[in-house]
């Protein structure tokens, strides 16, 4: 049984900067509340100030949170330690990251009762695989004998929870905890997390960016913004009638619209043409098949102006797809027709025009903006590059390319590194902008932002299809972002083309099976979905 | 008060013509300011030491009655500021002339150990396997040698010299800093932007030069720091074996050693030169350390 969370003026800052801002809620016995926002929102800052803790540079300044009648902010640094992993346990975003790859799984998972002394190690090796059972793990009773590595994202997240569960907490903290998990994935770990929280009565603070997950699991909504309560309220209240005009966009951002479709030329002739693509990594054998083959008997068009969606889970070999085509890693076998004529498989092959056509942008918008140059140099390279430009016709065309991903011209002078997520992202398709490509490869350019400022780019990136009249490969995970963009899915697994759907069919089926199984595990923004999914599979099974 | 009040406007006057010139004084202080005090003390001694090699010797020489005593390990006297050696001659003269030895040769050769070990990290890193390859197991072969011995076949072959010198240190040197250079360029040889660069269809030496130097510069600084005092140690340790610089002239790993016998005596003679070392590469590392702009560089401005 859980214990009431009552959480007072909580202020915490980092230097001069407030993260968040007097922030006042509390939480009954065994309720579920979610802390939603976007990323700098203060959610996680929040969630770890429950346990008395502060990132390093932070510090709580003022307030105070009780859990059940204890207050955890005045507490000796000794008795917090006691009451982490005991009274409240964290659940953290990546299990992958919070395993020690060195230890058998059930040593991890039965640390905190060693720790905190709450039962011998045979009582809680015992407790463990019950546990495990309840959260639905294959092999409850000799998973724990495996090391990290050898079990999934999904397992391990559900392995956490274990850990996190097996001292019987009165506070559960998850922290974003299906974020990094495939869809498919998602909906098992998120069944299994709202079947333990509901059977235990636990106390829980979900934090999640998803509305549409956190509609599934909470019982109250909380709204962060700059670290400043938005919105507090029921579920059921925040999704029908949400108070805050901040809600409001946040919905409008998690229930994509489709974009208008841009003008797909006539041209009989495609602009990507692939025929029987086949690549692969590790050295070849005797017929020039690689060792570990990745993708197998691609083809695909892709006319000029059209958006073609393709998603897949990791693994589907989606992302291979897109390095195929850009030369990255040469094709094993079969051809790549660019506007007719046939692209040298590898990228120092083709000349620098054949070059400029195809551009890339990728998914972490950190790693593809070189750190130590300006935006100006980032943007000014291409146009120096291909097309000679310098002097005042390249500030003037770096000020457009700005001015095209709406951007403001100050940004020209500042490094990455004094850019938000969502303006490196920006930058990184204005960059692409730059040499003027026929076709852009999209790899999962919205998966690291958030929902409002992924919106904010999807809207650019359609708008910009349709002035400039470029062709997009779009690759994503989240089908529900791909629908909103692409004329056309193509649905890929295990290195296949499992099925080509178009936007005029979407809604019509029937379709591949697995295209209907992605289609279903996207969490839908209302509550009691998951509900009448469990039903659906055990009326099936 | 009043011819106070009539001057100002003059002055006032003037202001327009100065601010850029003020905001370059600004600028150049704030640039100081970057370092902070650790970083400012080690600056003064590092520019005291260069100062010592480049000047030191010509000014001292018109100091005559510096130069001789009749006693042996003389103490710390205002005659002599550092005693006087185990020929009577002064400390003091003899570690500033040992500053451009030691300062000249081991600056010259860290540079020329760390620069050829970034280069050859960076095009190894750039052009990948064969190359890559190739570079490492040939650098790996000289790091097997001891370094001591190789110093001593390279003095047997080519005699002492300073630029002889000069060489060892560096081919001694070089295999360290490429094997950190490499490590660092293949990190972020496999990141997006380099995979940008390349995309684009840029050069070996555009994504060595632009793309992959620029982010491995400060911890290769950090490094020439920490081989500059292999360095200095090294061509100490030679010369206390007598194979490094020639007397009369003396580096301080040899004023070290000619004075060694005075150790039980607890004279200046052996510890000046030895805490010039210590000073030196202490100094060093505290500029490096506190460069600034790398601090910069997280909060976005340049």
């Amino acid at each position: 049984m859980g214990a009431s969370v009552i959480v007072k003026d909580l202020c915490i800052s980092a230097g001069a900067q407030t993260l968040v801002d007097k922030l006042s809620f509390e939480i009954h016995p065994g309720e579920v509340l979610a802390l939603i926002g976007e990323s700098g929102s203060g959610k996680t800052t929040t969630a770890l100030a429950l346990m008395g803790y502060a990132r390093r540079g932070c510090h709580i300044s003022g307030g105070s949170v009780h859990i059940g009648d204890v207050d955890v902010l005045t507490m000796t640094a000794a008795q917090q330690r006691a009451l982490r992993g005991h009274t409240v346990a964290y659940i953290a975003q990546s299990a992958a990251a919070s395993f020690n790859p060195s230890r058998t799984i059930i040593d991890q998972v039965i640390e905190p009762a060693r720790i905190h002394q709450t039962c011998s190690p045979a009582e809680a090796k015992v407790k463990a695989i019950q546990l495990f059972r309840e959260l639905a793990l294959p092999d409850p009773d000799t998973i724990g004998e495996r090391y990290p590595h050898q079990v999934s994202g999904g397992q391990l997240q559900r392995l956490m929870a274990a850990m996190a569960l097996i001292t019987d907490p009165d506070l559960v903290i998850l922290d974003e905890p299906t974020t990094a998990l495939d869809v498919t994935t998602q909906i098992e770990v998120l069944r299994a997390f709202r079947r333990v929280v509901r059977e235990r009565r636990a106390t829980a603070v979900y934090v999640s960016h998803d509305l549409a997950v956190v509609a599934q699991m909470a019982d109250h909504i909380l709204v962060l913004r700059n670290g400043q309560m938005q919105e507090r309220n029921s579920t059921k209240q925040i999704l029908e009638q949400p108070a805050s005009d901040y809600t409001k966009s946040l919905l409008a951002a998690a229930r994509p619209t489709p974009r208008a479709a841009g003008k797909v030329s006539d041209d009989s002739q495609p602009l990507l043409d692939l025929h029987a693509l086949a690549a692969g990594y590790g050295p070849r054998n005797a017929r020039g098949e690689p060792a570990k083959l990745i993708l197998q008997d691609i083809n695909l068009k892709l006319y000029r102006g059209q958006a073609i969606g393709v998603i897949g889970e990791s693994g589907s070999g989606k992302s291979t797809l897109a390095r195929a085509i850009a030369g990255l890693l040469p094709p094993s076998h079969g051809t790549i027709l660019f506007n007719g004529r046939e692209l040298k498989p590898a990228l120092a092959q083709r000349d620098k025009e054949e070059l400029r056509q195809i551009q890339m942008v990728f998914q972490i918008a950190d790693t593809a903006l070189n750190p130590s140059h300006t935006i100006a140099d980032i943007l000014a390279r291409p146009l120096q590059f291909y097309k000679g430009l310098r002097g005042a016709p390249l500030q003037r065309r770096i000020h457009a390319l700005l001015d095209l991903v709406k951007l403001p011209h100050s940004v020209a002078d500042r490094l990455p590194g004094g850019l938000s997520g969502g303006q490196k992202q920006r930058v990184n398709l204005a960059r692409a902008l730059a040499a003027d490509p026929d076709l852009i490869l999209c790899d999962e350019v919205t998966s690291a932002l958030d929902t409002v400022v992924g919106a904010a780019v999807l809207d650019l990136m359609t708008e910009l299809r349709r002035e400039l009249n470029v062709s997009y490969l779009f690759i994503s995970h989240d089908l529900h972002t791909v629908r909103a963009v692409c004329d056309e899915i193509v649905v890929m697994q295990h290195g296949r083309k499992l099925a080509q759907v178009a936007r005029a069919d979407y809604d019509r089926g029937p379709h591949h099976p697995y295209y209907q199984l992605l289609e279903r595990s996207v969490p839908e923004l209302r509550q009691g979905w998951l509900d009448e999914m469990d039903q659906a599979t055990t009326l099936a099974s | 008060m009043k011819t106070h009040v009539s001057i100002t406007p003059p002055l006032a006057a003037a202001k327009p013509v100065s601010p850029g010139y003020l905001a370059r004084c600004r600028s150049s202080i704030s640039w100081f300011g970057g370092f902070g005090w650790s970083g400012l003390i080690g600056l003064a001694i590092l520019l005291f030491w260069i100062g010592a090699a480049l000047f030191g010797s010509a000014l001292l020489a018109r100091l005559p009655a510096l130069n001789s005593s009749v006693q042996i390990f003389g103490p710390i006297s205002s005659a002599h500021w550092l005693g006087t050696d185990y020929l009577g001659r002064d400390m003091f003269i003899r570690v500033i002339d040992g500053a451009s030895y030691t300062v000249g040769v081991a600056f010259i050769a860290t540079l020329l150990a760390s620069g050829i070990g970034t280069l050859l990290a960076l095009f190894a890193a750039a052009s990948g396997h064969w190359i890559d390859a190739t570079l490492s197991r040939a650098l790996d072969t000289v790091t097997s040698i001891p370094s001591k011995m190789f110093a001593l076949i390279m003095v047997a072959g080519f005699g002492s010299s300073v630029s002889m010198l000069i060489a060892t240190a560096a081919i001694i040197y070089i295999p360290g800093a490429y094997r950190i250079a490499r490590s660092m360029a293949i990190n972020i040889n496999a990141l997006d932007y380099v995979t940008v660069a390349r995309m684009r269809g840029e050069g070996t030496f555009y994504i060595m030069r632009r793309e992959i130097l620029p982010n491995i510069v400060g911890p290769m600084l950090a490094d020439l720091g920490l081989r500059f005092v292999y360095i200095v140690l090294l061509l100490a340790g030679l010369s206390f074996l007598g194979l490094g610089v020639q007397p009369p002239a003396a580096d301080w790993g040899s004023l070290v050693r000619e004075n060694i016998g005075s150790l039980a005596g607890a004279s200046a003679a052996v510890i000046a030169p030895a805490l010039a070392i210590a000073s030196l590469t202490i100094a060093v590392n505290l500029v490096i350390d506190n460069l600034p702009g790398r601090s910069l560089r997280k909060r976005g401005v340049k």
